[in-house]
């Protein structure tokens, strides 16, 4: 069966499908513990050149030690690291060709920007002139020419992670490692950001591993996220997989809203699976290849922007439920109605604001029906 | 609810400062006392900075105690920052808790038993007392001092600039002097000066160590009060405490410009951005 | 390929030296000198230099190591028992520096409390005005009483003058000049850390407080005190530890029924010359102080850990 596309994005770089290719960055079997604390639980992970990466996951998932280890800051316990093809295993993290944007940028406070961007070319030994006419273009690259006299200090908040970024990538690294790059800085900066540093990755043609709590950020970035938990990767696919078809229940509960339903197996015709939900009194019919047996135990996870609301009862019962509008969330540009079903359960449904006026809307305490497609939902297993 | 300062709190800083200061001005006023009667208030006069100028005894002592003040702040201030770094970064190693206690404890160990002890240690491996073994004593209680400043600065010394220098190709002992010590320097001076102080007030500790040849300045000044307040006491006390006063306030009122300054900058700073 | 199987951080060699310089200048110049003067205070006065008995010299080897064990004993400490000038030495100088630092409170507690609850622009010149005493002689500062207790001297010329007494108060070598001079001296170590920890309070908890229907006084109670408890301490002992042990306050301004071990120490070994008495007068001092000491580190240690 030919692969069908998933989400609205249509993306021609994608070396992970392609079993030939090789990886630019390989953790293998890495272990990392603090004490009693395993912080990266045997993990392995490949990521390719001139690839956007995302680690994505909450604190404590072992993300930042990931990133701490290739830029040499930690030692696995076992397990190895490659860098083109290089064991990493006992380089100091000044010998490695990787640079880290820093999450608190770590601007050295004493020094110009010039002198912080300088910094990295001065250990190479870099001629002074070479220096010069790097740190030049470095500054040109990120707006900040008029600012090379000035201290940290003298910076606002965005201008300071622009210099942590030229400061970055001044010695041409052969992987950018960012830590959070942008959670210090506030929302309408935060988003032009995220565009800025994907064109500027593309145009650099750079690899970038990025570290992050936030899913927007990684979303909107990433060619591809790993969803970490507990020292271990849960998913690792594209934004558009992460959240069409996430592989647990926990990438679904994490990654945006959704609705979950514990259902059984019933049948299962073909392309076609059918599954009951005692708790919602409903019958669930999916288009898509389910790994469990007639009478096991699955869940229906189901986008609240893919449940739709009417008056009407549709024509077949299956995928459709019936309730009671208990809250309605007006958010703008889309509203969640909180339906009450059987047995006290909430189904979310997002109806996105087309209109100013609308004839009959939706209102507290209104019967109404949900249904959705059979291929809206998503059933996993774990 | 910023209220202005209430009366309580006027008053209890205004007799606390007094109580603080009364004695210190009294004695500088009276230093410029004519009269040999220290109490009686007999004119104007500065004769007695004269007198001291005259007496080469105490000038020998004021030059042996900031010869010793020099020499055992700056091992000290060596020592401590060393120390500093070990208790702040050195993470845990055997004798640790140990090493701690020892930096701790001369902070609040009565000078006399410091004193006693360190002149048994001397007499034990039968060194000559005089100079080298008050420096030493010095530089043992005030490396501690030290160590404290020093580690309140390193504690708030943020580890990612140390990573960031590294991570762009520096070397650990490079780093630490183009990066750590240039930022950690303020509370290094700050230590150096505090143990140079230090030094020069000590006179439990130097009366314990010295040897015949060796005489400090609070050495001398002791033994003087013992007879009694002179006026020529008032005097050179004055100058300690003018020298003193001096150089701390110019060194904080400096900090606080640069305070000021630096705000001034980051207000401009975000304005613009 | 080898694999990395390590728990602690490995240590390089400048690791190492970097503990090793500090640690052995400590070691070798405040450990080491506590177990000669727990030698000698276990010796016996002699007429000779230096003024002890036994000695031990290298070059006799073993039997003189064993000599010399034989040698010692602790008839300095039975001394110690049965002269009652030392035991109410040491319950004097407790309780001289426990009234002492309790007084400090006293006076410390509103000037801290004044300092942290000004406008922010003054702290840090009235942190400097508490901190500028500091910096200068303690000596100095204890000789300026001087002129000022004794009987001609101004506090009494000041009250004769107002006319409140017709007398001169005897206040100079008296325990209550000690007490003054004990509370003027360490004032500045009770104040910068009460201050430190009242400065950090957030001033929304009182605000809490009020929005919750308490009022200043008794937030000042429930809130502020409480939560300036660990500064108080720190205080405390910062003040208390060094007072028992303190020799130029007793000495300069006490007088001869002033008794304060410091005092009693300075005067067995400069004037008796009698250095196992005085080192047996030390090793009791220092473990009347050895719990406070103890529990004064603990509480800074666990104040650095908390990156103050």
């Amino acid at each position: 069966m030919a692969k069908k596309p998933i989400g609205p994005v249509r993306r021609d770089f994608a070396p992970w499908d392609d079993p030939q290719a090789k990886p630019y960055i390989e953790f293998r079997n890495v272990t990392k513990t603090f004490g009693d604390f395993t912080a990266v639980d045997n993990l392995s992970l490949k990521i390719y050149e001139r690839e956007f990466f995302a680690l994505l996951g909450g604190s404590g998932c072992g993300k930042t030690t990931m990133m701490r280890m290739l830029a040499g800051f930690e030692t696995p316990n076992a397990g190895e690291i490659f860098l083109d093809g290089q064991n990493l295993a006992g380089v100091p993290p000044y010998k490695r060709p990787v640079n880290m944007m820093f999450q608190s940028y770590a601007l050295f406070p004493h020094m110009s920007v010039e002198a912080n961007v300088a910094f990295g070319l001065k250990q190479e030994g870099m001629p002074k002139d070479q220096i010069a006419a790097r740190v030049e273009e470095m500054l040109k690259l990120v707006k900040l020419q008029d600012f090379a006299k000035r201290k940290p200090h003298q910076l606002s908040g965005g201008q300071r992670q622009r210099v942590a970024l030229a400061r970055s990538l001044a010695k041409k690294p052969k992987v950018l490692l960012l830590d959070e790059p942008l959670g210090a800085l506030d929302r309408k900066l935060r988003e032009e950001t995220q565009f800025e540093l994907t064109d500027l990755q593309y145009e650099l043609g750079m690899t970038f591993l990025i570290v992050t709590h936030d899913q927007e950020e990684a979303m909107t970035m990433a060619d591809r996220i790993a969803v970490m938990d507990r020292g271990r990767i849960i998913q690792i696919a594209t934004p558009a997989e992460i959240y069409e078809l996430p592989n647990s229940r926990f990438v679904a509960d994490f990654i945006g809203d959704i609705n979950l339903m514990e259902c059984k197996v019933a049948a299962k015709e073909g392309e076609i699976c059918r599954m009951t939900s005692v708790e919602f009194g409903c019958e669930i019919e999916v288009a898509q290849p389910v790994e469990a047996g007639i009478g096991e135990t699955v869940w229906f996870a189901i986008r609240p922007e893919k449940v739709r609301i009417s008056f009407d009862e549709p024509e077949s019962r299956v995928n459709a439920v019936t309730g009671e509008v208990w809250d309605i969330a007006y958010l703008g540009d889309v509203s969640i109605y909180h339906t009450h079903i059987a047995n006290e359960q909430t189904v979310r449904a997002t109806v996105a604001n087309r209109s100013r006026v609308v004839e009959r809307p939706v209102g507290w305490d209104d019967k109404v029906w949900l249904s959705w497609d059979a291929d809206a939902g998503v059933v996993l297993t774990k | 609810m910023r209220q202005g300062p209430s009366w309580f709190n006027v008053t209890s800083l205004v007799l606390g400062f007094s109580f603080l200061y009364l004695p210190i001005v009294l004695l500088v006023i009276y230093s410029f006392n004519d009269s040999r009667l220290v109490t009686v208030w007999g004119g104007f006069s500065t004769r007695w900075y004269g007198t001291l100028l005259g007496n080469q005894q105490l000038l020998d002592a004021a030059w042996v105690t900031v010869r010793v003040a020099f020499a055992s702040a700056t091992i000290a201030t060596v020592l401590g920052t060393l120390a500093a770094l070990v208790l702040v970064r050195s993470g845990r190693f055997a004798g640790r808790s140990l090493f701690s206690g020892m930096v701790y404890a001369p902070l609040v160990m009565p000078e006399v038993i410091l004193g006693l002890s360190l002149l048994l240690l001397f007499v034990a491996i039968d060194q000559a007392r005089g100079f080298w073994t008050i420096m030493i004593a010095h530089t043992t209680f005030a490396m501690c001092y030290v160590a404290v400043v020093v580690q309140s600065r390193l504690a708030g010394f943020d580890r990612s600039l140390e990573e960031a220098a590294q991570d762009l190709g520096c070397p650990p002992a490079r780093t630490f002097l183009s990066i750590t010590l240039p930022i950690i320097l303020p509370g290094v001076v700050a230590g150096w000066m505090l143990a140079f102080t230090l030094s020069l007030d000590d006179l439990v500790i130097a009366s314990f160590t010295t040897g015949p040849e060796a005489t400090t300045l609070p050495m001398k000044i002791y033994s003087q009060v013992r007879l009694g307040v002179t006026p020529e006491i008032n005097a050179i006390c004055t100058i300690l405490v003018g020298v003193v006063t001096v150089v701390v306030v110019f060194t904080s009122l400096l900090t606080k410009r640069r305070e000021v300054r630096r705000a001034q900058d980051m207000r401009q700073a975000e304005a613009q951005a | 390929m080898p694999e990395q199987v390590s728990t602690r951080p490995r240590r390089s060699l400048g690791g190492w030296l970097l503990i090793a310089v500090p640690y052995a200048w400590l070691l070798f110049f405040f450990l080491a000198p506590f177990f000669i003067v727990f030698k000698i205070s276990l010796s016996e006065i002699a007429v000779a230099i230096p003024p002890y008995m036994p000695t031990f010299d290298p070059a006799d080897g073993w039997n003189g190591l064993v000599e010399l064990v034989g040698g010692l004993s602790f008839d300095n400490y039975v001394w110690l028992t049965q002269d009652d000038l030392y035991w109410k030495s040491y319950i004097s100088s407790v309780s001289i520096a426990a009234i002492s630092t309790l007084i400090t409170l006293l006076v410390g507690f509103p000037i801290a409390y004044g300092m942290a609850r000004a406008p922010k622009e003054w702290r840090t010149t009235l942190l400097m005005l508490v901190i500028l005493p500091f910096w200068t002689s303690f000596l100095i500062r204890v000789y300026a009483w001087i002129g000022i207790l004794k009987n001609e001297g101004l506090l009494n010329q000041f009250l004769l003058w107002l006319g409140l007494i017709d007398q001169p108060l005897t206040i100079l070598n008296t325990n209550l000049a000690v007490y003054i001079g004990i509370v003027y001296s360490y004032l500045p170590f009770l104040v910068l850390p009460l201050y430190a920890n009242l400065e950090k309070l957030d001033t929304s908890l009182l605000e809490a407080a009020a929005d919750l229907g308490c009022p200043p006084w008794r937030s000042f109670w429930t809130i502020t005190v409480p939560l300036a408890i660990p500064g108080v301490i720190a205080g405390c002992f910062l003040v208390f530890i060094p007072a028992v042990g303190e020799f130029v306050i007793p000495d300069l301004l006490g007088g001869s029924e002033t008794l304060m071990i410091g005092k009693t120490l300075w005067m067995e070994f400069f004037t008796n010359r009698d250095w196992p008495v005085s080192s047996a007068v030390a090793v009791i001092l220092l473990l009347i102080l050895v719990v406070p000491i103890v529990l004064f580190q603990n509480q800074q240690q666990k104040a650095a850990e908390r990156g103050l």
